[in-house]
């Protein structure tokens, strides 16, 4: 184990609360009596579905297939009925709805069949398919797919795998590596070889003394292996402020890790790519820290779509709870409706009462203190996003780099004026890209409409010359035929004549059966 | 002499200006109207013909040669209206007609009625529908702008317009500013 050899700029040191369940051992949650399992990750498009309602899946059967490149696979986490695929309330700031598979367990945990993957005689393809089809995705928060990062292309150098875990109250990453170092760093030898990377550095904060010793022990050996403890300072397990931090690589505005040879896994991820190579287990569970005003805090091993309620209940909530927050204090979101199912992403539930997050007091104007640019962890201007973004002067954001703003809080929790800095972000992206879609819609719309007039002109004009020349050449077989040519109207009366003959010249035609056309073949 | 020397230079120096900037605006001459082209660019491409000229473009040149209102685009909105007024320095009007801002929706066949006649292939503006003749139609939805024309051409009645499920955008921030000497 070696100190971080670089750091990252700002970054705050809020209380971390993490005693109150670090020494919460992962317990499997008891099986919920009915599962929705979302049967799409974040802000996607919904998978193509592969089971019908009343049919009996098995633990691991395939739910749906993911509907484009940027998916991975769904699963059922238990044996049972699918009583239905419809829409219901999603773990989201908005309460929207998304399609789930409402799953009744039978109690059986009847897996589906499953084997361990050749990781060495399949092909480089074939493995990343084998990630996608057991539906892992990263489990640190982004839930993106774990094949797309390790299949776009990039030579990669440096595997880095976070188990920093900076956000305040957190503790599942943390058990995860002291109980599953082993596992974690399998399925990081996995990702490395996957990735082609040399070597691999795990980044985990020095407030987790245990974790580091877990790790540093199982990874005993392992030449390619480099534990390095990094100092406790909130967001420092941001994967650019990771990545600078044990590689030394500034990752500048608007571009990614690979891109600078580096991919950046969380801890979470690679236990699961573990179960996926080595048992042929899909993502169907995860570590969820159940914490805040309970009476039970614990860390639980809990099945992908079981209802937050029921997780919640497990801790036993105080009364004075006003809000369940997913994810951290930091960057995590108030859940409107606990009904929603656990996502892959979802790492922890805070019940949160008034007593433990105090009302952010009235905001007043900003005093232009350059706090918060101090804080910024992405080296942006926070004060001036937030003018920007207050004046919805859009165009303006781009410039200041708004979507470099990792909406880690750092700029907000330290602002002396109290204002909601990151709501101000969020609003402006989710209006940037409204208005970039609904122009790109625009434009494809006017697109089709100008080819379809253009298309609708040429037809009228093609059918006019057909008719023309049509007209042209009955004429001219009539003064072939010698009929003479009369002044005036003579050449409409010529063809109106010559139409009634050709009528009549068909009826007679249908009167008499057909000549055959062709001599019969000689035998 | 230094009098002449001077003017002379001028004088060519403003010919030479003048020639370069006769031949800029040959080599870099705009393609058809660019205010049309601006005003278009503000319009939705719903193509309804609800401000009664056929389609997006054709109500952007009635407003460039001042021969229609600013505010007769339903789809557009309030925003549209407003986006317009900037543009072209107007007074902002509220919407014609009963003026409200309609959510959108998209259109929906059912296929167990439609019998194939293709009649609202032809009816729609920006080819959202797919089919031929005496087979099922399908309107493509990420194509559909919501305009109502296919409707009414359907013999059987078999195309309703169906809401688009509301993405829900973070919301502005909104909240009371402490007083400073409160
Ligand atoms: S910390 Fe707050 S008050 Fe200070 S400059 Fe930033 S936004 Fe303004
Ligand atoms: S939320 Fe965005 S602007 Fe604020 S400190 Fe974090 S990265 Fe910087
Ligand atoms: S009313 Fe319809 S056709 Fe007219 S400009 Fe608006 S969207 Fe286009
Ligand atoms: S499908 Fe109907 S509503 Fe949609 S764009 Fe075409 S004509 Fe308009
Ligand atoms: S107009 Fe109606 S019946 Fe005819 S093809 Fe379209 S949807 Fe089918």
């Amino acid at each position: 184990m070696q100190p971080a050899p670089y750091s990252f700029p700002g970054g705050i040191h809020p209380e971390t609360h993490k005693a109150l369940t670090r020494e919460a051992a992962i317990a499997p949650a008891p099986l919920p009596a009915q599962l929705f399992v979302p049967l799409q990750e974040k802000g996607r498009a919904p998978g193509r579905i592969v089971v019908r309602a009343g049919e009996r899946v098995l633990k691991g059967q395939k739910l749906a297939e993911p509907a484009d490149a940027l998916g991975a696979a769904m699963h059922a986490p238990t044996s049972g009925e699918v009583r239905a695929i419809a829409p219901h309330p999603l773990a989201q700031a908005d309460g929207g709805e998304g399609l789930c598979a409402h799953i009744v367990p039978d109690g059986k945990e009847e897996w589906t069949p499953h084997a361990p993957f050749d990781l060495q005689s399949a092909t480089h393809e074939a493995a990343l398919r084998h990630l996608r089809d057991s539906g892992i995705v990263g489990l640190g928060g982004a839930a993106f797919p774990s094949h797309i990062k390790l299949g776009d292309g990039h030579q990669i150098h440096t595997l880095v795998l976070n188990g920093a875990e900076c956000e305040p109250w957190i503790t599942c990453d943390e058990r995860l590596m002291r109980e599953q170092a082993t596992a974690i760093l399998r399925g990081a030898q996995i990702l490395a070889q996957l990735a082609g990377a040399a070597e691999i550095r795990v980044g985990i904060e020095d407030n987790k003394p245990e974790a580091l010793a877990a790790m540093e022990v199982a990874s005993a050996g392992q030449a390619n292996v480099q534990v390095f403890s990094v100092p406790t300072r909130y967001p420092a397990g941001g994967e650019k402020q990771l990545i600078e931090s044990l590689t030394g690589i500034r990752i500048p505005a608007g571009r990614y890790g690979p891109q600078y040879g580096v991919q950046c896994f969380n801890v979470g991820t690679a236990h699961a790519v573990a179960r996926a190579i080595d048992h042929g287990e899909p993502l169907i569970s995860r570590v969820v820290t159940l914490t805040g005003a309970v009476r039970r805090p614990a860390n639980v091993e809990a099945l992908i779509g079981t209802p937050i309620a029921d997780l919640l209940a497990l801790a036993e909530p105080e009364n004075n709870v006003t809000r369940t927050l997913l994810g951290g204090p930091m960057m995590g979101v108030a859940l409107p409706n606990l009904a929603a199912p656990l996502p892959k992403h979802g790492n922890c539930l805070i019940a949160a009462s008034d007593a433990l997050f105090p009302p952010r007091p009235a905001p007043s104007p900003c005093i232009r203190c350059t706090a918060c640019a101090q804080a910024c962890p992405q080296r942006l201007q926070p004060f001036e996003l937030y003018w920007f973004a207050h004046a919805r002067a859009f165009d303006k954001l781009a410039r200041y780099r708004l979507f470099d703003c990792i909406e880690c809080g750092a700029c907000a929790w330290v602002c002396p004026a109290n204002l909601p800095l990151v709501d101000y972000y969020r609003f402006a992206k989710d209006a940037i890209r409204t208005q970039e879609r609904e122009r790109r819609a625009a434009d494809s719309a006017r697109e089709r409409f100008e080819w379809r007039s253009f298309r609708l002109a040429r037809e009228k004009e093609e059918k006019a010359a057909r008719l023309k020349a049509r007209a042209a050449e009955t004429l001219s077989q009539m003064n072939n035929e010698g009929a003479p040519p009369d002044a005036g109207s003579a050449d409409k009366q010529a063809l109106i004549a010559a139409a009634v003959a050709r009528a009549a010249a068909q009826k007679a035609a249908a009167e008499t059966p057909p000549p055959p056309t062709e001599e019969p073949p000689q035998p | 002499m230094g009098i002449v020397l001077a003017t002379l230079v001028v004088v060519s120096l403003a010919a030479l200006l003048g020639g370069a900037l006769g031949l800029a605006a040959v080599i870099f001459r705009v393609e058809g109207d660019p205010l049309v082209e601006r005003i278009d660019a503000i319009l939705p491409q719903t193509q309804c013909g609800q401000c009664g000229f056929p389609g997006c473009k054709a109500y952007a040149s009635a407003i460039a040669e001042g021969r229609a209102e600013i505010n007769l685009c339903p789809p557009g909105g309030e925003a549209g209206v407003r986006a317009l007024a900037d543009l072209l320095g107007r007074e902002f009007k509220p919407l014609a007609g009963d003026g409200a801002d309609k959510p959108k929706t998209i259109a929906h066949i059912d296929e167990q009625q439609c019998i194939g006649c293709t009649l609202c292939i032809q009816a729609c503006p920006v080819d959202a529908i797919a089919g031929a003749a005496k087979q099922l139609h399908a309107v493509v939805p990420q194509l559909c702008t919501g305009c109502e024309l296919c409707m009414s051409p359907c013999p059987v009645e078999c195309i309703h317009m169906q809401a688009v499920p509301a993405a829900r955008p973070w919301p502005y921030p909104v909240f009371a500013l402490k007083q400073e000497n409160a």
